[in-house]
């Protein structure tokens, strides 16, 4: 078991710093990287001009740019803000709380809500509630996430049901198949034949056997909620990261992206980390 | 094909050739203005009414629909491509390359790919023309999505290459090109087949939350992205019905790759 969290740990090391790397250089190496929006404003000055050239030419080589901020990352500073010159910490920090309120609300609410679904259509053994719920699944995936939110904004409802809808639709099958696959177990049969209850068999004999596989898309389900919740809290207008994200990406906000990137990725790969160790204790419980 | 598989093919087909048609009738161009009209309703010229630039809406959403519909598989068709390359090398090497190279696909794998790729789509040059806005676009999408086809190509490969009829080939002096080439590229097409047709509608819904973000096609050229951007303005689900109408063809093509793509292509 030591053994794998040390593996695990230099892995979740190795993937933020090369991760981070490869954000940099996919923003560096495309074309418009150069061009500043408020270049293109005519009352400014040559002076001024200069100036914004000058400061993303500080930027201009990738792998100088890259070692600096990671010497500074060390330290806790991850550079200022090329748009707004606040420092990159300060904003992230002011704007956390607001994404672990949505995103970490609305994932909360899809686990309850896709697990209390799949397990009231396993307990049902319906085909007509399979269908029903598959399909109202289908539908949701088949949605944009940004409509969905849109939805959200019409409707005058809370973002988070927007992450709720967008992140269940996805685990919903999983999780149905995982239940389904387990619940046609011989031991299951045997249990069923023996004139078991049928919740009796969910909660004895098919959750201990799910929970291995349930546990490892825990990491997957987070990273589902930071992506649904970029264009959420960008169009619902939540002061998160997820618009901080979008409003870099429009300000060209360099220092910001790739601060954005790398712990967004930290956050995924520690998850999914956790979720195989986690896992991999449960797997030796039951040996 | 089951009867259901068979359906949604064709409604993907009269979508796609009801889209060719209408293209081909239009006497309106999707940026031609009509100013006296700004957001007009539906009428007998303008079925689907105007935009709020006096733009007819039925012409912008032809032609959004040809651009989304056409440059997804696109897309798609350059994903898998990489995906067939990287994880076919790194499946048919094996040992060491077979690890360096799954371990790279996992670091792409591991990185927030919408974050990624507004980042990159927002560093493009402020002056570029709506034809490259959309070309490039689906570019990225193309060449950031495909890291998980080429996992399950990876492992299709390495099962592959210890196959019998591969061995065989090998132990009778067969080239390594011709291998690739002859032998297991035809064994691969289920795979790749699969992995396009799963795809195209990740593709289709990413340019989607691409145009709406204002990240997507640039404009006066339409594609479903940015003629979903009307949304932003509906004041209420029946305020103004028509505007929906591009939300549900996206629905039904994306529901329609979702029922084509059948749990045995998925596993293969």
């Amino acid at each position: 078991m030591r053994a794998l969290i040390i593996r695990q740990l230099l892995a979740i090391a190795v993937t933020v710093i090369l991760g981070g790397l490869l954000c940099a250089i996919f923003v560096r190496v495309a074309p418009g990287f150069d061009v500043d929006i408020q270049q293109l404003d005519s009352r400014l000055s040559a002076q001024t001009l200069e100036a914004l050239r000058a400061k993303r030419q500080s930027s201009r080589n990738i792998f100088a740019f890259y070692g600096q901020y990671i010497r500074n990352a060390v330290h806790g500073d991850f550079g200022k803000s090329l748009v707004s010159d606040h420092s990159v910490r300060g904003l992230i920090a002011e704007r956390l709380p607001a994404t672990v309120r949505v995103a970490g609300g609305g994932l909360a609410l899809a686990w309850l809500a896709a697990f209390s679904l799949a397990m009231w259509v396993m307990v049902l053994r319906s085909r007509a509630a399979d269908i029903f719920a598959m399909s109202a699944a289908s539908l949701f995936l088949a949605l944009p996430a940004a409509v969905i939110g849109l939805a959200c904004v019409v409707a005058d409802a809370p973002p988070l049901l927007a992450i709720a809808a967008i992140v269940s639709a996805r685990l919903f099958p999983y999780i149905r198949g995982v239940l389904t696959r387990t619940g046609n177990m011989p031991h299951v049969l045997a249990a069923r034949a023996r004139g078991t209850g049928e919740l009796r068999i969910l909660f004895l004999h098919v959750l201990p056997v799910a929970a291995q596989p349930l546990l490892a898309i825990i990491g997957i389900s987070v990273a589902i909620a930071l992506g649904a919740d970029l264009p959420v809290e960008a169009l619902c207008g939540i002061p998160g990261i997820g618009q901080l994200a979008w409003q870099a990406a429009l300000g060209r906000d360099l220092p910001v992206i790739v601060t954005l990137t790398v712990l967004v990725t930290i956050i995924t790969v520690t998850l999914n980390s956790a979720c195989d160790v986690a896992a991999e204790a449960v797997r030796g419980q039951h040996a | 094909m089951t009867s259901l598989q068979k359906f949604a093919a064709l409604i993907l087909t009269g979508i796609a050739l009801a889209t060719v048609l209408s293209v081909a009738m239009l006497r309106t161009n999707y940026a031609t203005q009509f100013r006296n009209i700004p957001n007009a309703e539906p009428s007998r010229q303008h079925w689907l009414g105007a935009d709020d630039l006096g733009r007819d809406r039925f012409a912008r959403l032809a032609y959004g629909t040809a651009v989304s519909l056409s440059l997804a598989p696109i897309a798609a068709f350059i994903s898998v491509i990489l995906a067939a390359c990287i994880g076919g090398v790194a499946g048919y090497l094996g040992g060491t390359w077979e690890r360096i190279i799954t371990a790279a696909v996992e670091l792409v794998l591991c990185m927030p790919w919408l974050f990624l790729l507004i980042a990159v789509r927002a560093m493009l040059p402020l002056n570029i023309s709506p034809l490259l806005s959309v070309i490039v676009t689906f570019s990225l999408l193309g060449s950031l999505g495909w890291a998980a086809s080429a996992r399950v190509v990876c492992a299709s490969v390495s099962s592959l290459r210890n196959s019998e009829f591969i061995l065989r080939a090998r132990a009778s002096g067969t080239p390594n090109w011709r291998l690739l080439l002859v032998h297991l590229l035809p064994n691969l097409k289920p795979v790749l087949g699969a992995q396009f047709l799963i795809s195209v509608p990740v593709f289709i819904l990413t340019e989607a939350n691409l145009g709406i973000l204002g990240l997507g096609v640039s404009e006066p050229l339409p594609s479903w992205g940015s003629l979903l951007t009307e949304l932003e303005s509906m004041h209420g689900f029946g305020s103004a019905p028509w505007k929906l109408v591009p939300l549900v063809l996206l629905v039904l093509v994306v529901i329609s790759f979702q029922l084509i793509i059948s749990s045995d292509e998925v596993s293969a």
